[in-house]
Parts: structure tokens; sequence; C-alpha cells
């Protein structure tokens, strides 16, 4: 293993593939880490089929057909055929996950629900991220400025990040969205508006650390914005611990959301999230037991494949705590 | 030592300002306010905004607010709308309830993460770190709530308790032994629960700590003296190990009230969790106000204890 690998992986935002590739080699030698990305893309597909089958005015897969004489059927079960209109029939006329209580196909429910973990991870952290990195390079590029008599911007943006990490994170967001009108997009907001300050910490720390650098030194000297700076010049140092725990935080956002759905705060009904498939089966943990290891099982995985994922990225990122 | 110590109270007392403003200003994202009442949330109904209005002031200006909100709560006549209870009194109550739950959960976290932890760490690549490592990401992975579900499954069906609540109903007049071993299996599920990923996290911090420290030039020095492995692993390392590693007992606070919240409603455990479930559920918004504030003011006295743990374990600040 070279040496240059350090220097080499500080800019894998830039143009050239086969630093990239690199990455992507030390990915696949780390079995868990390929294995949860894996997983990830098996997720991220089904999600989007699951988009596309169970939405319209006549869809595929369709998780709202309520058929009472099906209510409850273990996994694989075919439907009774009798009294029951085409367009009910699930497709293959199999329940290949079982039914629920009303006899709703699970599969589609299921189907429908990956898209709004998907979403949640996704939107929440994007807004984390973008929040922390705006935090984190102001504390860090600016951070010796004064405000008010002693107080400098940094002690302030440290004090903010004290101050959230004293809140527990779970018990404040199920607070704020108990306050705010049922909707999926108040919970996507709640969630990324909590989560920046693993985000910030890294960009704060990494600008405080280049910010006397050579490099940046000239940037400035050349008349560059300060904005430019942040963007181009020290952004990119900072990628790979911000990377690592976006990818962490998407596994925590999913989990978050799926723990809010379980209690009744997520998304509204008759939209099915795997949290509230969960919740529903836990009054038939005794005749269904399907309808909680189902959901169960899937939010397991998908929360363990981003994080084996962010753990790959880490041991791939960073070549201090590579083995070898 | 003394300046370290002001310091750090002074700094808490800073913070434990400014949460108490974050958390009064949370009454302010309710559509409480004349302009914002939303007619189409079901949610609010007129009684509970008039209600709403009364409890916390809101024809005040914003600094009185804060300053009569503060004064209620600790005189006592912040009162709770499901019962008319003061607010602060019934979150003492569930609080001790929950007390025995962080206790015994961060017991079993510590008890077990150390030895995990540090054997990973010894036999770094081994089929011991592999397996534990596994192991770590399945539980920070598992929801609480299925984890909850799979174990009172597993307990019930095996060991035949009951488990659920703080103790078996009618249990009074059975013998001492068996009333004991009754609190006990109530106790330790719920503190097991709530210990799972603390175990995870910490295992793992202390398995880095170690690897990290046993990179050091002294740990080569001792080895080149001659000192034993374990003198190697025991005396020198997992010592040093130790030092940062003490910040994590404030960190592990808030996910465990956090969690609580799932544990204590699944398990029906009257505790502060619960207690912050329900109120949300009955729109009891001095309560659930109350509790977010408390919440952090115990996180706050967490991270300050682990900072007077830092100061008895690092020699540095002892000057």
């Amino acid at each position: 293993m070279d040496i240059s690998l350090n220097e080499d992986n500080r800019d894998i935002l830039t143009k050239d593939g086969g630093r990239l590739a690199k990455v992507w080699g030390l990915m696949a030698e780390n079995r868990l880490a390929a294995t949860g990305l894996i997983f990830f893309i098996i997720f991220l597909s089904l999600s989007l089929f699951g988009a596309v089958t169970t939405n319209g005015t006549n869809p595929l897969f369709n998780p709202e057909t309520v058929r009472l004489s099906d209510k409850l059927l273990p996994p694989l079960s075919s439907a009774t055929l009798a009294n029951m209109l085409k367009s009910e029939l699930p497709p293959l006329g199999i329940y290949i996950l079982g039914t629920d209580d009303l006899g709703r196909d699970i599969f589609s429910r299921m189907l429908q629900g990956a898209i709004v973990s998907l979403q949640v991870g996704f939107i929440s952290i994007g807004i984390s991220v973008i929040l922390g990195v705006i935090i984190g390079g102001i504390a860090g590029f600016y951070g010796d400025r004064k405000v008010f008599g002693p107080l400098t911007v940094d002690t302030i943006i440290v004090g903010l990040i004290d101050i959230q990490l004293s809140f527990p994170t779970f018990f404040l967001i199920l607070t704020v969205v108990a306050l705010l009108p049922p909707s999926i997009w108040n919970i996507m907001i709640v969630i990324g508006l909590t989560g920046w300050v693993g985000p910030a910490r890294f960009v704060r720390a990494e600008a405080l650390a280049l910010k006397g650098q050579d490099f940046v030194l000239a940037a400035m000297a050349t008349g560059m914005s300060d904005i430019r700076i942040i963007f181009r010049h020290i952004l990119p140092n900072a990628i790979s611990p911000v990377l690592v725990s976006a990818t962490i935080g998407i596994a925590d956002a999913i989990l978050t959301e799926s723990a809010l759905s379980f209690l009744g705060f997520g998304v509204p009904p008759p939209n099915a999230t795997w949290g509230n498939i969960l919740a529903n089966g836990r009054n038939f943990i005794f005749d269904a037991p399907w309808l909680i290891y189902i959901p169960g099982i899937a939010i397991l995985v998908t929360v363990l494949s981003f994080n084996l994922l962010g753990e790959g990225l880490r041991e791939s990122l960073n070549p201090k705590l590579r083995s070898g | 030592m003394i300046s370290f110590t002001l310091r750090s109270i002074l700094r808490k007392g800073i913070t434990l300002f400014l949460i108490s403003i974050v958390s009064f200003l949370i009454i302010h994202l309710a559509p409480g306010e004349p302009s914002q009442i939303d007619p189409l949330n079901p949610r609010f109904t007129k009684e509970d905004i008039v209600r709403y209005r009364a409890a916390f002031d809101l024809d005040k200006p914003l600094p009185l607010q804060y300053l009569s909100f503060y004064k209620k709560l600790f005189s006592g006549r912040l009162k709770s709308f499901k019962d008319n209870l003061p607010v602060l009194g019934k979150i003492k109550e569930r609080f001790l309830n929950s007390l025995p739950l962080f206790v015994v959960g961060t017991l079993i976290t510590w008890s077990l993460a150390f030895p995990v932890g540090i054997s990973a760490a010894i036999n770094r690549g081994g089929i011991f770190d592999k397996t534990t490592t596994f192991m770590a990401y399945l539980l920070i992975s598992v929801p609480g709530f299925f984890m909850a579900y799979l174990l009172i499954l597993f307990v019930v069906n095996n060991f035949h308790v009951s488990v659920l609540g703080m103790r078996t109903f009618g249990m009074e007049d059975a013998s001492f032994i068996a009333s004991f071993m009754d609190r006990v299996w109530h106790l330790v599920i719920p503190s097991l629960l709530g210990s799972l990923v603390g175990i995870a996290y910490l295992s793992r911090y202390v398995r880095s700590q170690m690897l990290e420290v046993m990179g050091e030039d002294y740990i080569r020095t001792a080895r080149a003296k001659g000192a034993s492995e374990d003198s190697v692993y025991y005396h020198h390392a997992l010592r040093n190990a130790l030092l940062p590693f003490v910040t994590m007992f404030g960190m592990l606070i808030p996910a465990m009230i956090g969690g609580s919240v799932i544990i204590e409603s699944i398990l029906a455990w009257p505790g502060m969790g619960r207690l912050g479930y329900e109120a949300i559920l009955a729109r009891d918004y001095p309560v659930v106000i109350t509790l977010n504030f408390v919440a952090a003011f115990l996180v706050l006295m967490g991270t300050f204890f682990s900072d007077l743990l830092y100061m008895l374990v690092d020699p540095r600040i002892k000057l």
C-alpha cells in the first residue's frame, strides 16, 4: 500500500477516477461493507419499484385494497378466488408476505413503506448535512471573529452544539412532531434539524486545521471569495468524515421514523410505513407473528446495511484504521 | 483543579440557561398563537387553545412568558392538564421509577462493554473480534420496539414469567423470594433493552481506544522492557485507554432517556419515558414541555459528573 494514499483519499471529489476506483477496491475488500452496499442497492431498487407499482389510480400492487375474507393469512397463501372482484386480486393470486387484519396485502404495503424510509433517510440527512456544513464552516472559518464582548463566533456555535447534545433527540423529535400537524415533511425536517451536530463538528475541525495552510492563504491572496474557499478548498478535505457520518445518520433517521410511526406519530394513515405495519401487527402477535417479523426484519436489514456501509466507508477513507 | 471545576460549573450553568430558553420556546411551535391556529388540525380544539394560552400566559410579551413559566414551574403552580397535579411532582415520581432502569441499564452496559471491547482489541481480526463487531452493528440497527417484542416472546415462552409493569399483579402475599425474583425479572428486561445500544457503542469505543493506545510508543517500551502481555494490556494500555472514555458516561444518558419512551411504553413501566408518551397522547403540554427541560437537565448533570470523573482520572488537570 503506497504512502500517497492518504493524499489520494483527501480529494475523493476531484475528477480523477483512479482514486475513486481505489476506494471502491478497498470497499470490496471489506466484506461487511460490500454486503451493506449490496443490501442498500436491493433496498433502493425495491423502494423505487414500490413507488412506481403502488401509486396511481390502478396500481399493480394495491396496498389499500381491503379483503375481509382474506384477513391474517400467512405468507405465500393464495387468495380466495370466490366472491372477489378481479381488481381486488393480488398479482399472481398469492399473498407473498401474507395479509393483515383487514386483508390488505403486506407485500404491497411493505413496498409502499419502503419509499417512505428511503425519503426520510435521505432528505432528513440532506438537511442535516447542509446545515452542518454551513454551521461548521462558519465556526471554523470565521471562528475568531468577535461578536459581542469576549464572545466569538466559535464560542457561540460550540454552545449551540452543547445545547443540541443535551436534549435527548428522540424525545425532542416526538414532542415537536406531536405539536405540529401530521405530515411526512414535518418529520423529515425535524429529524434533519436535530442531526446537524456530527457534520458540523467534522467540518469545523477540518476548517480550523486548514485555515492557516499555504494553499488556503494562496487562495485568499488571489482574491478568491470566502464562500468559494470554503466550498472548493476546505469542504473537499472534510468530505470523508461527513460522508461517513451522513451514511450512519441515514440509518438513524430510518430508525427514528419507524419508531415514530410505531408510536402513531408518523406518516398519517392509510399510507403504510414499516413502523406502522409493525404497530398494527402487535395486536396479533400470537395469531399472525409475521406481521411483526416482516417489517421488523426489513427495518433491521436496511438500517444494518447503512451502518455497515458507513463503517466500510470510514475504513476505506481513513488509512489509519486499515490493518496491513 | 478548583478553577477547572468552577469553569465547568459556569459552562454548564450557561448551557442550562440556554436550554431553559429552548425548551420554553417549544411551546410556540404549537398552533396556539392567535395567528397560527390551524382550523384543519383535529388535534386542537378551541378549549385546548384557551387552556394552552392560560397555562403559558401567551398574551404576555415573550420575556415575561419565559419568567412566569419557570416561576410557575418551580413554585408548583404549573399543573398538568390531565389531573391537575403539579408538573414537577409528577415528573419526580416517574423519574424515581425510571432511576432503577437507568442504573441497572448502565451497570449492564459497562460490565458487558468493557470485557467485550478489550478482548476484541486484543484479538484484533480474530473470530471473536469479527463476531462482536457484527453483533454490535446488529444491536445498533435493530429497532428498539422490535427487539422488545422479540425479547418478551422469548422470555415469556421460555421462562414462563410475567414481564409487563413493575411487578406481577396479585403477588402481594407471595413469599419474599418469589416476589423478589418477580421484581428482578420485571426490572431486568427493560434495563437490558435500554442498555443494548449502549453496549454496542461502548464496546466499539473501548476497542478503538485500546487499539489507538496500543500503537503508542510507551506500549512498545513496556514490551521491550519485558513486561508480560497481560501487564501491557491491563496496566499500561487499559489505564490510558480509559481517559477519554469517561466522557461516554455523559453521552449515553440522552440515548437512554430517549429510548425509555418506547421501552417503557411497551413494557408498561411507569417511568419518565412513558409519562412523556402518555402526556403527548393526552395533549398534556405542561408535562411534555417540562419533560424536555428535565431530560436536558439530567443530561447536563451527567456530563458534569463525567467532567469531574475526567478530572479524577486525568492527572494533567490536577495541577
